[in-house]
């Protein structure tokens, strides 16, 4: 960090009033515009210019929240664009308002749910988990979210289900890059049912205190912290309990390097990252990547008796 | 346009990427991943360069035009100021020098291991470039820079093994390059200067 010259700090009036027109911004423009120009904030309590607020400051193993700013900004959506600083701008549009979360297949009580109705029915909690992407970058960020198994109690799938099944929405008007046929949408993920179970498994609603923004999955996206980042998948509209393994997106797109598990390995190398290693976002050095990204006490009996080489 | 002018232009628009990597980083708009924008960024400009150097001499041909063939050189040397700056952000930068972790990716990604031999054969053409050891090497000079096709083939090659699925921006990089070179076979050389010739 570069220390800040005297001459360079904003007098306090001048950053009041420029606090008071952010503010009547807010209102004419929006909270996204705002995202997008508000100055570099940190974890903030009580909530800074943007609003962005979080109870705790730092994970469960001292690691400071990544900025709301760079959260906000620095995101791989490929529905809007694979530019990852363009997402936020592009999808600032994004209607996400009315939604409906079908959920279904082998389930004894298949249900659509209206987002409010989920918000209503499920108490969202903060939690904060890390963020490990299959590019070699990693975040922590303070979710609002609800455990999965909720949900899926509420349908109860039956003696057949053995995988979940997630489908985001399918819309090329509201996603650009959906126009794109080079990959096959809509996104889809998967996960098994006792990975769906785990009490890491979240469906996230909010971070920072507010309602998910587009470029995060709004309104409502999966947060699986012990694996790569594409496997939480956004803007969900689709939750079928099934038999078989479900195609992900990604082993669609490229079999031999993305694989059902995806679980954050640094001794499972990828052909084009290191895995060994990742820079935290905001930090410059590289740190090393822990095993099911630090989560192994609660997930490595998942995987007990499994090759986790072969199954990548 | 003068010489001059056009000599001006090309070392402007070449350190144009340079200028506004120095920019968009003390403005603080190099994304919030900054090492990695760099990386990316040198390295486009390492290929595009290489392209362009490589687009000189069957341009001249073509057009008789007598600077492109002097333009070669320069462009050449800034593909290779953009490669070393891609290598140096990796290594130093990215990896902070750690050798043990970048002997690592060495051995564990084939993708890194392409582009340290297209650096390493640019380095050797880099240090050539001059007139003494044009003198010095006499007719080996000019086959010892055929390398720079070997080089820029490796050069698309490490960017289509290091993107994510989507390859279709090497592979038009690389179709570029598969056209520059099969100009350069004699029999279709003599044509192209024939061509200009006869107009």
């Amino acid at each position: 960090m570069k220390a800040i010259p005297s001459s360079e700090i904003t007098p306090e009036e001048v950053y009041l009033s420029r606090r008071r027109f952010l503010k009547q911004a807010l209102v004419l423009t929006g909270a996204v515009a705002l995202a997008a120009c508000a100055p570099q904030s940190v974890a903030t309590n009580p909530p800074g210019d943007d609003g962005a607020t979080a109870t705790g400051s730092t994970d469960e193993l001292g690691d400071r929240l990544t900025s709301y700013q760079d959260v906000t900004n620095y995101n791989n959506f490929y529905e809007f664009t694979t530019d990852k600083v363009a997402v936020a701008r592009l999808s600032s549009g994004f209607i996400s308002s009315p939604w409906q979360v079908q959920v279904g297949g082998l389930v004894e009580s298949p249900k659509t749910f209206d987002l409010d109705d989920l918000r209503a029915r499920f108490d969202r909690q903060e939690r904060i988990t890390r963020l490990r992407c299959v590019e070699g970058w990693s975040m922590v960020i303070p979710w609002l979210a609800f455990p999965l198994r909720d949900l899926l109690n509420e349908v109860r799938p039956t003696a057949d289900a053995r995988y979940v099944r997630f489908e985001s929405l399918y819309d090329p008007q509201q996603f650009p890059g959906q126009k794109d046929k080079w990959f096959n949408w809509p996104y889809v993920e998967g996960l098994t049912l006792a990975e769906a179970y785990n009490d890491l498994t979240l469906l996230a609603t909010g971070l920072y205190g507010k309602d998910l923004l587009p470029q995060n999955g709004a309104p409502i996206r999966l947060v699986v912290p012990w694996k790569y980042g594409f496997k939480s998948i956004k803007s969900i509209v689709k939750i079928d309990l099934v038999a078989e393994q479900p195609t992900s997106f990604w082993m669609a797109a490229a079999p031999n390097e993305y694989g059902f598990y995806a679980n954050v390995n640094p001794n499972v190398p990828h052909p084009r990252w290191s895995q060994a290693s990742e820079r935290r976002i905001g930090e410059l050095g590289r740190r090393d990547t822990l095993l099911f990204n630090g989560y192994a006490e609660q997930v490595a009996e998942l995987y007990r008796g499994l090759d986790l080489k072969a199954n990548y | 346009m003068p010489k001059r002018l056009l000599t001006i232009l090309l070392h402007s628009l070449s350190l144009l990427p340079l200028l506004l990597l120095i920019i968009n980083g003390l403005g603080g708009r190099l994304t919030a991943n900054p090492i990695q924008a760099i990386t990316q960024r040198t390295g486009q400009a390492a290929v595009l360069w290489l392209l362009f150097s490589l687009s000189c001499s069957p341009l001249q041909w073509l057009s008789g035009w007598h600077f492109a063939g002097q333009a070669r050189r320069p462009l050449g040397l800034y593909a290779f100021f953009y490669a070393a700056l891609h290598f140096l952000t990796f290594a130093v930068l990215d990896y902070g020098l750690n050798l043990s972790l970048i002997g690592a990716a060495l051995l564990e990604k084939r993708f890194i291991l392409v582009g340290l031999l297209a650096l390493l054969l640019l380095l050797a053409l880099a240090l050539t470039s001059n007139r003494a050891a044009m003198r010095y090497l006499g007719r080996h000079w000019k086959r010892l820079h055929r390398l720079s096709y070997a080089a820029a083939a490796l050069a698309v090659l490490h960017y289509l093994w290091a993107v994510k699925s989507d390859i279709r921006q090497p592979l038009l990089y690389g179709s570029i390059l598969l056209i520059l070179l099969t100009l350069r076979l004699p029999p279709i050389r003599r044509a192209l200067i024939h061509l200009r010739q006869r107009s």
